[in-house]
This record gives structure tokens, C-alpha cells and sequence, in this order.
């Protein structure tokens, strides 16, 4: 496939798709599931699509250089439609679609686009809300026409219309874009990707074709991807990582993308599919996980003692065998027999029975759970990156998995670790700049090329390895000047399946503190297996047994910290349970549920000094915001608890003195 | 989006003898915009006993094509009873249906659902043990031709049938975005998505009058949101006449083009949302006066 003469010259994506429509033109490209059938595409097909929206673009006068929004769910004709914008030397800019229309008014103006392609009546009304703070958006274009029938059509088109246009004048934009598409190079915009950003506004990364085009190729053989892999396409279309593996690696490979028939139905899709290449985020794997742990407490005796028998065997050896080392006859045997009965079957129910390679990132994965999926033979690597490297920074080659570590640098990536303990890496991928933003450009990218991940991070001795602590900005120290992290924390934390989300606070305290978000699905089905009623998050949350099994999650957490002798320091002295689940609507967590860490500071003022003044007990009111944007206020009286902490591993010595 | 009208009173029927002539031109002038089509159902004159129990007394009104159509009234004040006369389930002792221009003749249900009326209740009236897409197919049984043992032996036209069908279904699962439950027993299902089985169930007979009873009963805010849109939706692109019985006043005053409120089997007001707002009985009787 590399050797190919045409792919040295495939340096955009729409040449990509011509030498694809030609190489490729039978295989299927897109797929996606409407009226309950999968419809299929090929490249041939796809083609012929993606010229039909580009003359239909041009016809309504998007001019070169123009930007052009693209919010929605994963769809066939928006990742279409990123082609047909780069066919007419526009660039695309796909945004969240689950933003509100403050934040997706931020962006509309932020990069000016004049053209909009939307999928439905809720994206075309909160566009029409803050239509007013958006004079560059000119044109909307919706996919699903229902409910907008009665609306304004001067500046809103259906893009099957707009299709018929672009149809119906081909030949007279034909040369044009033509010329366009032999004019583009690798080092042009490919795409703008607005990062969902934990501190201040998003910022929107420039990323060029080589970005895009070289990772992903790179990353391909890497993992030895070819046209033959399946994948489905369920991750926000505006995330970089949806970019790279639906768009970047699909068209260099040309592989099939398929769509989901609505976010609702992303498992039985995955079934259906059965990829071969699978991203999830660890949030992902565990309510997968979850959703089979309690439907084995449901099950009968034999079945469960089959499951338990297997799964702990599976732990033993599972791992070992996947990595190729050796394992005794009898393992073995016993391994394949559990493949046939329970991990065999499991993976088919969870979709994950064809998969060669799943990736995993965004977030820690808990040592428990990775090693689950592992162990019954899922190739789960883990992967480190960030919008501005286009994904990779380091992958985990086979055979060499830990849970502890994100792996070695991917293919052209240097990797560097600043004084201060900041990870900083130099790679192909690295972006171009920060749209209209020289300033943070001019922070994080050195002249050089070095691009400061804002990650704290040490290179493993004994693997050599990446491992990430905590956000660098985040680590600090405490009033005794031992160091703080509270990321690293958190993340034991939440390994626990109790606990959703926890935030741990310390900067130049005396200990270290936390709140801790607790898990509906989870402690819902442990309240309801045991009788206790509740009936609402606030009461379930600040339930007294909760409280108690919180609290032997945050001592076992102390007990584990207290072992590391840089951090033992960050032990979880007192702690609460919060009465409501922090939220993006909220503003508390980024778009990809992300703690936002000054946001909460400020919000919660009341109660983090509460934590350190030793109170056990605090009355609160918080502001809520619903999903219709309507607001609340949410009253609660809240417990303060104290954990156990563990003595020092090391430094308690001179502590003691 | 209701439209303001001027001078339409509201016709009282505590006069019973107004005379009721809705094919007169001036009728049309002071009704809404959206509710001037051609008269799809009207009700003359009705009334309905059940012993010596008056439930209906002498209701008259009409629903135009392509309007939302709200029965309102409190608790026992017959509006149920008024849906089940209009889809044929109970008949009156008195008065006389014009359903397409047509007077009817006593009909069973299943006679007036093949005529293009179709219905959900309020008490949910799915077969809990089947699957969405079953329920919804259960519908389109008045537009089946072939017979039993063809369906049996999918046999000849019956596949073909069956597929066209299936289509017209799985449109309306995308339709009302229950594609995630379509291979779910109903009875598994919360009641908010029971509802919208129910109201798929209906859509799958492509009725010309579509009856709601109490749509969002029981809902919460969001449920209640997204039935609206869907009750908008359905007789924005299908351009289904709907008639609907609602407690939840928001909604009714929201959504409907004119409303009719009923009280103690008697109409008491019919107009736009607006009039029946300002009028004085149906204040009194539907949101409660000291009687002082």
C-alpha cells in the first residue's frame, strides 16, 4: 500500500480520496445504520458524494480561505463534507455539538465562519439564538430537515438540495476545484480543532495535511493497519482523535468508517460491526464492564461460579499469553477452555471480538480494569496525547504493556523532559498555531518545534517508558514543601467503581483534602441490592453507608500513597461526598469531562475551607443549570469525614524530628 | 405561535339553541390562520348516557384539517368518553358524527380506525410482551391485505407486503428516535418511552385524524418537551389533524390551535388558547374559583 506511486503525491485529503476512488473503488468506505438497515457507500460512491457538496458549497459562494462550521453526531455526510470544504480551499471546523449556544458562539465568532453545516432543528435554534453575536455566518446547512419547514429559508438550505445544486453545476465548477485540489500541499490548513481547553477559552488548533497525514500513516504501520480493518465512528466528530482515526488513518489505509444509527445505540452497532481498530475512552471500558459485573450478580450460581472460576484464572495467565511469554500446558488448556466458554462469548456481546488493536487515553485507566480487558486476550494499549501533537505521542508497542505507563514515543516523535519535570515532545504532528492566539502559540511551541504538553512526567527506569504524574501546572507542593499532585490521587480514587469523579485540594495546605462525586449507576445498584431507599442523588450521596464505604475507598487510597515516597505527602486527611454530580452544563467539567479545577475552587469556596477548618459539618447552597439552560439552586447539608492516614514511606523520619 | 384572532367570541352553548351552521363563510372569518381548512370530524348535538349517568350533554364542535385540536375539562367532565365516541367505542344516544363530510353510521372501532381515526390512551395499551418494532407493526394491520396463512408461510405477496411495511415502520422509529429500543419488550420500558411506542403505534396507521389521550400524563418536564416536539413534528411533516384530551394547561395553551372545555358533560367555551384563557367560566370551572 505505501509503495503505491500515487499515495508520495496524497498529500491532502481529497487527493487522498481520488487515488481511493480509483484504488479502492469497490471496497465499501462509509456505513452507517438508518431505518434500521446498514447503508453502505464506496469510495467510488463516496466520491461522487463529496463532489456533489463541494460544487453545491461553491454554488452558495464559499470562497477559498472561507471557514466553515460542522457541528453534529458522527455522520457520514459531515465527514464528507470536511472534504468537500477542503475541495474548495476552505478549511473545516468541527465543533461539539453538545456545546450550548454561548460557548458555540464563542467559537462562530472566534473563527469567522461564514458557512455553517449542522445536522438538525436543535443545532439550527441555538445558531438562530445567538445569530445576532454571529454576523460572519451566512449560510446554515441542516442534514435532517424535520421540524424545519416553517422557518426562514433565505440563509438555510438542505443539504440534499444543496447536493442537487453542486449536481446540476459540476461542470461548471469542475475545473476549478480541479485546479483548487492540485494546487493544495501538505503544509496547508488541514483542519481547525477548538481544544475543550480546562482553563479559560478553547483555543483552536491549526493543524496542516503533513499533521494530519504523516501521523497518521506513521501510527498505521506502527499497528500494521490496512484497508481491511473496521472500525465505528462514535467520538465527538470535534475531537482530534475521531480526525486521526475516521478520517486521517481511514483515508491512508482506506479502510471503512461506520457511523452508529444514534448515540443510543453505540453498543448493539459495535456488535453489529465487530471492529477491528477500537479507540474508548477508560470511561467507556469500565460502564462496560460495570453493565457486566451486574448482570453476573443477576445471573444463576453455576453460571456465576463459571464466570468467577475462569475470570480469575484469565487474571493469572491471560495477560502472559497475550504478550506471547511462556505459560505451563495445563494453563493453557484450562485459558482456551475459558475462551470458549466465557471470554469468547463476553467479547461477542461486548462487540470487541474481532479487535486487533484498542487504544485507550484521555485519562488514566485504572490497573484493574485494564488488566481485565487484557487478560481476556483485548489488545488494550494505552496512548498518550493531546490535540496540538495530532494524537500520538507515545503508544505502547505490543508485548511491552503496563498499566502505569502511557509507552515509548510513537514513530518521529522526540520526547524531552524540561527541568521542572514537564514532558515535552517535537514530532511531525505538531501543530502549526493556535488560530489568532500568537501568544499561547508563543508559549507552548518553543522556536525550536518543542511543544510543552503541560503534563509532569518522568521517563520509567526500569521500562523506559512515559509515565505521567499530574498536570504540570496542577503539581505543587504543600505548606511542608513535600510535593503535591492531585491528579495522581484522583486517579486512585476513581479506580474505585463507586466513585465517578474526585477532586483533591492541598496547594500549600497542611494535608490534602478531597470531594469525592459518587457513582449513580453504581452505588444505585449496591442501595437497591440491599434495600436502601433514596430518592435522589443528594440523599443517595450523603447516605451514612455511602459515607462508610467511601471512606475505606479513601484509606485504601491513603494506604497505597503513603508507599510512594515522592508523594505519600498528598494522603486524603478529610474528605465529603458532594450533593450533586459536578457537570459540564455547569461548567465544571470541560466538554470531554474534565475537571475544571479553578471553576470549582471558585464555586466551592465554602466548602473546601470547611475542609480545612475542621468542621464536620457544612450547609451549602449551589447554582445548577438544567439542560434547557433554565436555572436552579440545589440546598444540601453536607458531612465532613476523616480518613486514616498512613505514616511516610521514607521522609516520615525527619518528620518525626 | 397561537395566532391572536379579533372578536371571535366564544360560542356558549348554555344557548342551546344557537344554531350551528360551520358551513356558513362567516364561521371562517375570526378563526386562527391554521385552523380555516376543510372540516375533517364534526360533532353534532351529542350526547351520551350511561343509565341514568348524563356524560355528554349536546356537544357540538368541529376539527379542521390540519389543526391541533385540545378537549379540555376537569376530572369527569367527559372528555374521555368524547374521544371514545369520535373513535366509535362508545356510540351516543343522540346527535350525529360527520366524519370527511360524511354522516356516520354506527361503527365499530375497527371500522373507524380502517376510515383513517387512530388513537392512544391514557392508561398505555401496548402488548407489554412484544417488542417496539410489534407494537408499532400492530398498526399497520388495518393496511395488511394478505391473509393469515400467507403471513404464516411468507408466502407470495405477503413478504413483499411485510417489507413495505417494515419500511413505513422503521420510518417512524426514526420519526419518534426510539431506534435504541426497537428490539426491547415494551414492558420493559420507562413509561415516558412507553407513550411514544403507544403514539408510533397510532402514526403506523397513517390516520387523517390522529386522538391523543392525556399524551403526557405522568411525564416529567423533559418527557413532556420532547412529546411536544413530537406532537408538533407529526402534524408538521405528516400533516396529521390531531385531537387531543390534556391536563397540563401549559402544554395545551402551547401547542393547540383552538380548545373546547368541557365541564360536568356540558361544552363551556371553545376557542383559541387565548380566548378560552380570558373567558370567565371556563376559569371558574377549570382552574377552580372560591364559590364565595
Amino acid at each position: 500500500m505505501t509503495g503505491h506511486p500515487a499515495s508520495s503525491a496524497a498529500d491532502t485529503f481529497p487527493k487522498l480520496l481520488e487515488r481511493n476512488a480509483g484504488q479502492f473503488s469497490e471496497r465499501v468506505a462509509s456505513r452507517e445504520k438508518e431505518f434500521g438497515i446498514w447503508q453502505s457507500w464506496t469510495w467510488a460512491q463516496v466520491h461522487a458524494e463529496v463532489k456533489s457538496i463541494a460544487a453545491g458549497l461553491k454554488q452558495l459562494g464559499l470562497k477559498p480561505e472561507d471557514r466553515v462550521a460542522i457541528v453534529g453526531a458522527n455522520r457520514p455526510h459531515f465527514y464528507w463534507s470536511i472534504i468537500s470544504i477542503q475541495m474548495c480551499g476552505a478549511v473545516p471546523v468541527p465543533i461539539y455539538a453538545d456545546s450550548a449556544a454561548e460557548e458555540m458562539s464563542f467559537v462562530f465568532d472566534h473563527c469567522g465562519a461564514r458557512f455553517a453545516i449542522v445536522e438538525d432543528q436543535e443545532q439550527v435554534d441555538k445558531l438562530l439564538q445567538v445569530a445576532s453575536e454571529i454576523p460572519a455566518l451566512e449560510h446554515i446547512i441542516y442534514l435532517d430537515p424535520r421540524g424545519l419547514r416553517n422557518y426562514d429559508h433565505t440563509a438555510m438550505h438542505d443539504l440534499a438540495d444543496v447536493q442537487e445544486l453542486g449536481r446540476k453545476h459540476w461542470s461548471d465548477v469542475e475545473g476549478e476545484i480541479a485546479r483548487t485540489i492540485a494546487a493544495q500541499k501538505g503544509s496547508d490548513t488541514c483542519v481547525m480543532l477548538y481544544t475543550s481547553g480546562t482553563t479559560g477559552r478553547p483555543k483552536g488548533v491549526v493543524l496542516s495535511n503533513d499533521n494530519i497525514l504523516v501521523t497518521a500513516r506513521s501510527a498505521s504501520e506502527f499497528e500494521k493497519l490496512t484497508e481491511r480493518e473496521e472500525t465505528l465512528a462514535y467520538l465527538p466528530l470535534a475531537w482530534v482523535g475521531d480526525f486521526i482515526f475516521s478520517m486521517g488513518q481511514a483515508y491512508t489505509c482506506g479502510f471503512c468508517v461506520s457511523c452508529p444509527e444514534s448515540t443510543d445505540t453505540v453498543l448493539e452497532d459495535l456488535r453489529e460491526i465487530g471492529p477491528t481498530y477500537y479507540f474508548a475512552p477508560p470511561r467507556v471500558f469500565e460502564n462496560l464492564l460495570t453493565t457486566v459485573t451486574i448482570r453476573m450478580e443477576d445471573a444463576g450460581p453455576t453460571k456465576r461460579w463459571l464466570f468467577r472460576t475462569f475470570i480469575d484464572h484469565a487474571k493469572r495467565v491471560g495477560e502472559d499469553i497475550l504478550d506471547g511469554r511462556s505459560v505451563g500446558f495445563l494453563d493453557r488448556i484450562k485459558y482456551s477452555l475459558g475462551e470458549m466458554f466465557i471470554y469468547g462469548p463476553l467479547k461477542n456481546v461486548l462487540g470487541l471480538s474481532r479487535v486487533r488493536v484498542a487504544y485507550t487515553a484521555g485519562e488514566a485507566i485504572g490497573p484493574e480494569l485494564f488488566r481485565f480487558y487484557r487478560s481476556i486476550g483485548l489488545n488494550l494499549k494505552q496512548l498518550y496525547g493531546q490535540t496540538e501533537a495530532s494524537v500520538f505521542i507515545t503508544i505502547q508497542p505490543d508485548g511491552e504493556v503496563y498499566a502505569d505507563t502511557v509507552g515509548v514515543p510513537s514513530p518521529g516523535v522526540e520526547l524531552r523532559i524540561a527541568e521542572n519535570g514537564e514532558v515535552l515532545y517535537r514530532s511531525p504532528g505538531v501543530f502549526q498555531e493556535y488560530y489568532k492566539n500568537t501568544d499561547s502559540t508563543a508559549d507552548t511551541k518553543t522556536p525550536e518545534g518543542w511543544v510543552h504538553t503541560g503534563d509532569a512526567g518522568f521517563i520509567d527506569p526500569k521500562t523506559g517508558h512515559l509515565r505521567i504524574i499530574d498536570r504540570a501546572k496542577d503539581v505543587g507542593k504543600l505548606a511542608d514543601g513535600s510535593m503535591f499532585a492531585p491528579k495522581y490521587v484522583e486517579n486512585k480514587l476513581k479506580f474505585f467503581a463507586n466513585i465517578k469523579e474526585a477532586v483533591v485540594f492541598g496547594e500549600g495546605r497542611d494535608f490534602a483534602t478531597a470531594f469525592i462525586n459518587i457513582d449513580l449507576n453504581a452505588v444505585g445498584n449496591w442501595a437497591e441490592r440491599n434495600n436502601i431507599a433514596y430518592t435522589s442523588y443528594q440523599e443517595l450521596a450523603g447516605h451514612p453507608q455511602v459515607y462508610a464505604q467511601i471512606l475505606s475507598h479513601v484509606n485504601e487510597v491513603n494506604r497505597s500513597v503513603a508507599q510512594d515516597p515522592m508523594l505519600s505527602g498528598c494522603q486524603i486527611k478529610r474528605f465529603l461526598v458532594l450533593h450533586k454530580e459536578l457537570d459540564a452544563d455547569d461548567g465544571e467539567l470541560t466538554r470531554t469531562m474534565k475537571v475544571r479545577r479553578r471553576i470549582v475552587d471558585e464555586k466551592y469556596a465554602d466548602l473546601i475551607a470547611a475542609l480545612f477548618e475542621g468542621k464536620s459539618e457544612i450547609y451549602t447552597e449551589t447554582e445548577v443549570t438544567y439542560e434547557d439552560g433554565r436555572k436552579g439552586k440545589i440546598k444540601a447539608n453536607l458531612q465532613i469525614a476523616d480518613a486514616q492516614t498512613f505514616p511516610r514511606a521514607q521522609a516520615s523520619d525527619q518528620q518525626a524530628a | 405561535m397561537s395566532a391572536q384572532t379579533k372578536g371571535a367570541a366564544i360560542r356558549m352553548v348554555h344557548d342551546a339553541d344557537a344554531p350551528h351552521d360551520f358551513t356558513a363563510e362567516n364561521v371562517l372569518h375570526g378563526l386562527p390562520e391554521r385552523s380555516r381548512g376543510p372540516v375533517v370530524l364534526e360533532v353534532k348535538n351529542i350526547t351520551l348516557r350511561f343509565g341514568g349517568v348524563v356524560a355528554i350533554k349536546d356537544i357540538s364542535f368541529d376539527i379542521r384539517k390540519g389543526e391541533i385540536r385540545a378537549i379540555i375539562g376537569p376530572n369527569g367532565a367527559g372528555k374521555s368518553s368524547m374521544l371514545n365516541v369520535i373513535n366509535g367505542f362508545y356510540h351516543p344516544q343522540e346527535g350525529e358524527i360527520w366524519f370527511n363530510g360524511a354522516r356516520r353510521k354506527p361503527m365499530k372501532p375497527y371500522e373507524i380506525a380502517k376510515q383513517g381515526i387512530a388513537r392512544t390512551f391514557q392508561n398505555i395499551a401496548l402488548f407489554k410482551g412484544m417488542s417496539t418494532l410489534d407494537n408499532i407493526m400492530t398498526g399497520r394491520l388495518t393496511k395488511m391485505h394478505t391473509n393469515i396463512f400467507m403471513q404464516a408461510l411468507w408466502a407470495g405477496p405477503a413478504q413483499a407486503e411485510e417489507i413495505e411495511h417494515r419500511e413505513k415502520v422503521e420510518k417512524i422509529i426514526d420519526f419518534l428516535e426510539i431506534q435504541h429500543i426497537r428490539k426491547t419488550p415494551v414492558g420493559r420500558l420507562p413509561y415516558g418511552l412507553q407513550k411514544r411506542v403507544e403514539l408510533g403505534r397510532a402514526l403506523a396507521a397513517e390516520p387523517d385524524l390522529l386522538l391523543l389521550d392525556e399524551p403526557m400524563a405522568g411525564m416529567n418536564v423533559e418527557e413532556k418537551e420532547d412529546m411536544c416536539r413530537f406532537i408538533l413534528d407529526v402534524n408538521e411533516e405528516f400533516g396529521t389533524t390531531i385531537a387531543l384530551i390534556e391536563h397540563d394547561m401549559g402544554v395545551v395553551m402551547d401547542i393547540s390551535d383552538r380548545v373546547v372545555v368541557l365541564d360536568y358533560g356540558r361544552k363551556i367555551g371553545d376557542g383559541t388558547p387565548d380566548e378560552v384563557r380570558s373567558n370567565k367560566d371556563v376559569i371558574d370551572a377549570y382552574l377552580g374559583v372560591s364559590h364565595d
